[in-house]
């Protein structure tokens, strides 16, 4: 297969596109001049996974209108799965393809200051506040093509402030739907936890559509400032056709923390870079990766912690189930830069493989520039123990039913850690369906 | 009544004949323990019946209730009447030790007729502090991070909770200090009646104090040599098992390598 790498996209489209939206001339700007960047910087080189061939930029419905809802009856089933319909004071916005079609926060938070809606309303309410945080300390717009192209044509996405010294203790949730099998989701998230703030945000995926040829390209950038601490849980479940570059970057100021909660459940091609940057002295990073691939599915899961601040801690888990002739990188990255002495950078992958056909490599990896740190990383991929399967099975439970158990008590230690009971619910059923 | 009946059974693990022609028969009812030095087929005899994958059965027959137990798969020898509490427990992370259970509760009960929770967390708490264990334990990962004796406590709690016809207690003794040997004995003991069969197997005289066996079977070289009441297990505590090879002309009582 041949990639056109010629960009469906000109400038005058983007320049109308922003322009209609009444976009500040900052953004519209960066729409251009990332464009252009586009056009001459290379696809990102995930280690261990060739991607050149992978469709990231040819797409055709860069916009699809779709309705906003009247209720969120309104929702397929699949979708009100994620959401506790019966919660009255709900803090939830719901995308429909391009368009933000419900919002709600509570009067509480409102009063408090913290926002939480969708980019453009952020972009043209609290311009001065997005641009402090777009795509500056967080993901650069010129670090690889797909960088450069999601700053020109991001199409979606949310904001969310908390300002200084306000703990949101209910969770935000977003839940993104693909909808119409052509549309490209470029969708941009900014979630900012001001000095000593606090809050959980946790976002859905979801495909009601078998789509052929569609991209997806995320961009998450999540900041806690100092004293901060941000819990941000995701499930991606977007369907085979789909091909999926997503990336999840992560910067904390002094003691900031930053965990994370990843169910990445996509069913097609995807690419996934989670790096939390630990700036500040004292902060702290954890992420929690599960990940269940089958089909002819590639994936590339790279997760990073970088320490520059002393005192920083940095965990990384992952846990994932191949089946079929599914194929996974896991790369685990912990660094530990020149200063960031009396740090600590952890990491631990395990992949079980469920058929002989299936593939995943787990590569722990320690890049460490500074002698006074500790250090650890454990690594293993395997099939299902048989000797469990005997255990189990010696107590009457049928061999199918014992598979499930140990893939089910696998992938645990990272579901038990989603922070919203219907999400989590959800999650398990996703998986319980992805490893039938 | 349940009976497991054994009939000229051979047994190789990876082409290596370890039984070499068991005969036995348990009732429901009946304690027998199997007694004999290392390495002389005791676990062996156990994991066959149980149905332990590496273990192929090249001869001879064993029944339940006089259906062919070598025809079924493990779950289903599990759900016909069988348990094995095993030497070695597995470790399994992220099922909790209740979910197990009622799983494995729920998998004889059958579709439709599950344990409800409340009847289930009932019989687990009178289980559990039956055999004086911490009820975290219900919660903990299944046998993860457990010592031995409570990994061994957990084998006769399972036992409890299932409530097999013939149950096979393979070294539930070792490792095991004064106490928890009490403990483990007094939840077997439990156990006793007529709808419950056992076979214990053990090289340490010490558990048949608390649990007195119906008949005592000596194993060596793969098959049952002597049998006899509880008074031989006396005599080999007393006299250790010389006499034996001396009577039957024995040198070499081992068949394998135990692991």
């Amino acid at each position: 297969m041949t990639v056109e790498t010629k960009l469906p996209f000109t400038q005058d489209y983007v320049r109308s596109f922003s322009e209609e939206r009444g976009e500040p001339s900052w953004l519209l700007n960066l729409r251009l001049q990332a464009l252009a960047k586009a056009e001459e910087l290379p696809l990102p080189k995930p280690d261990k996974t060739k991607i050149d061939n992978w469709n990231f930029t040819q797409f055709r419905n860069h916009v699809v209108e779709s309705k906003p809802l009247s209720s969120l009856e309104e929702l397929p089933e699949a979708v009100k799965a994620l959401i506790d319909l019966n919660e009255e004071n709900k803090n939830l916005y719901v995308q429909r393809d391009h368009t933000a079609a419900y919002i709600s926060l509570s009067e509480d938070l409102k009063a408090k200051g913290v926002i939480f809606t969708d980019i453009f309303t952020a972009v043209s309410e609290h311009s001065e506040l997005v641009a402090k945080y777009f795509m500056k300390d967080g993901v650069k717009v010129d670090e690889h093509r797909l960088t450069a192209l999601h700053a020109a044509l991001f199409n979606g996405g949310v904001f969310v402030y908390v300002p200084k010294n306000v703990e949101v203790n209910v969770p935000l949730q977003a839940v993104y739907i693909h909808e119409n099998p052509e549309a490209a989701l470029f969708n941009h998230v900014i979630v900012v936890a001001d000095d000593n703030s606090k809050v959980t945000y946790v976002e859905n995926y979801i495909s009601t559509n078998e789509t052929a040829n569609a991209v997806v390209n995320i961009i998450a950038e999540v900041f806690a400032n100092t004293n901060a601490r941000v819990f941000f849980g995701a499930v991606d479940n977007l369907a085979k056709g789909v091909t999926t570059y997503v990336n999840r970057r992560g910067i904390a100021g002094r003691d900031g923390r930053i965990e994370w909660a990843l169910g990445l459940m996509n069913d097609g091609d995807t690419v996934s870079e989670n790096i939390t940057r630990l700036i500040g002295d004292g902060s702290f990073g954890d992420t929690k990766t599960v990940v269940v691939g089958r089909g002819e599915q590639t994936q590339n899961f790279t997760t990073s912690v970088i320490h520059y601040g002393k005192h920083t801690e940095g965990y990384i888990l992952k846990h994932g189930v191949m089946k079929d002739s599914a194929t996974s990188i896991f790369n685990g990255i912990g660094k530990i830069e020149h200063g960031a002495s009396k740090s600590n950078a952890e990491q631990e992958s395990r992949v079980l493989m469920l058929s002989d056909k299936a593939r995943g490599d787990a590569n722990p990896i320690l890049l460490i520039d500074e002698d006074d740190v500790t250090a650890g990383h454990a690594a293993s991929v395997g099939r299902v123990d048989p000797t469990q399967l005997y255990y189990l099975m010696s107590r009457g439970i049928p061999k199918a039913e014992a598979e499930r158990l140990i893939i089910h008590g696998f992938l645990a230690p990272v579901v038990s850690q989603i922070p919203i009971e219907s999400v989590k619910k959800q999650l398990i059923e996703v998986i319980e369906r992805k490893v039938k | 009544m349940a009976v497991l009946t054994i009939k000229d059974l051979h047994v190789s693990v990876e082409g290596k004949e370890i039984l070499k022609g068991v005969n036995l028969e348990v009732k429901g009812g009946e304690i027998h323990a199997i007694m004999g030095p290392n390495g002389t087929g005791k676990s062996t005899l156990s994991s066959a019946i149980m149905g332990h994958p590496k273990y192929e059965v090249t001869q001879g027959s064993i029944t339940l209730d006089g259906q062919d137990v070598l025809e079924m798969e493990v779950d289903e020898r599990a759900r016909a009447g069988l348990f094995l509490a095993m030497q070695y427990p597995s470790e399994i992370s992220g099922i909790t030790n209740a979910d197990f259970l009622r799983a494995a509760i729920n998998a004889r009960l059958g579709e439709g007729n599950e344990i409800s929770l409340m009847k289930f967390i009932r019989k687990l708490d009178e289980k559990m502090a039956f055999l004086e264990m911490n009820p975290d334990m219900a919660h903990r990962y299944l046998n993860e991070g457990f010592s031995g004796g409570e990994k061994k406590r957990n084998e006769i709690l399972q036992l409890m909770m299932l409530e097999p016809k013939i149950a096979i207690l393979d070294e539930i003794d070792s490792g095991l200090d004064i106490d928890a040997l009490k403990i483990v004995s007094k939840g077997v003991n439990e156990m006793r009646g007529s709808d419950f069969g056992c076979l214990i197997i053990t090289h340490y005289q010490r558990l048949l104090n608390y649990i007195t066996p119906d008949y005592v079977h000596v194993m060596m070289q793969g098959r049952i040599v002597k049998s006899g009441g509880p008074e031989l297990a006396q005599r080999l505590e007393a006299e250790g098992y010389d006499w034996i090879k001396k009577e039957l002309g024995i040198e070499d009582e081992a068949v394998e390598q135990e692991a």
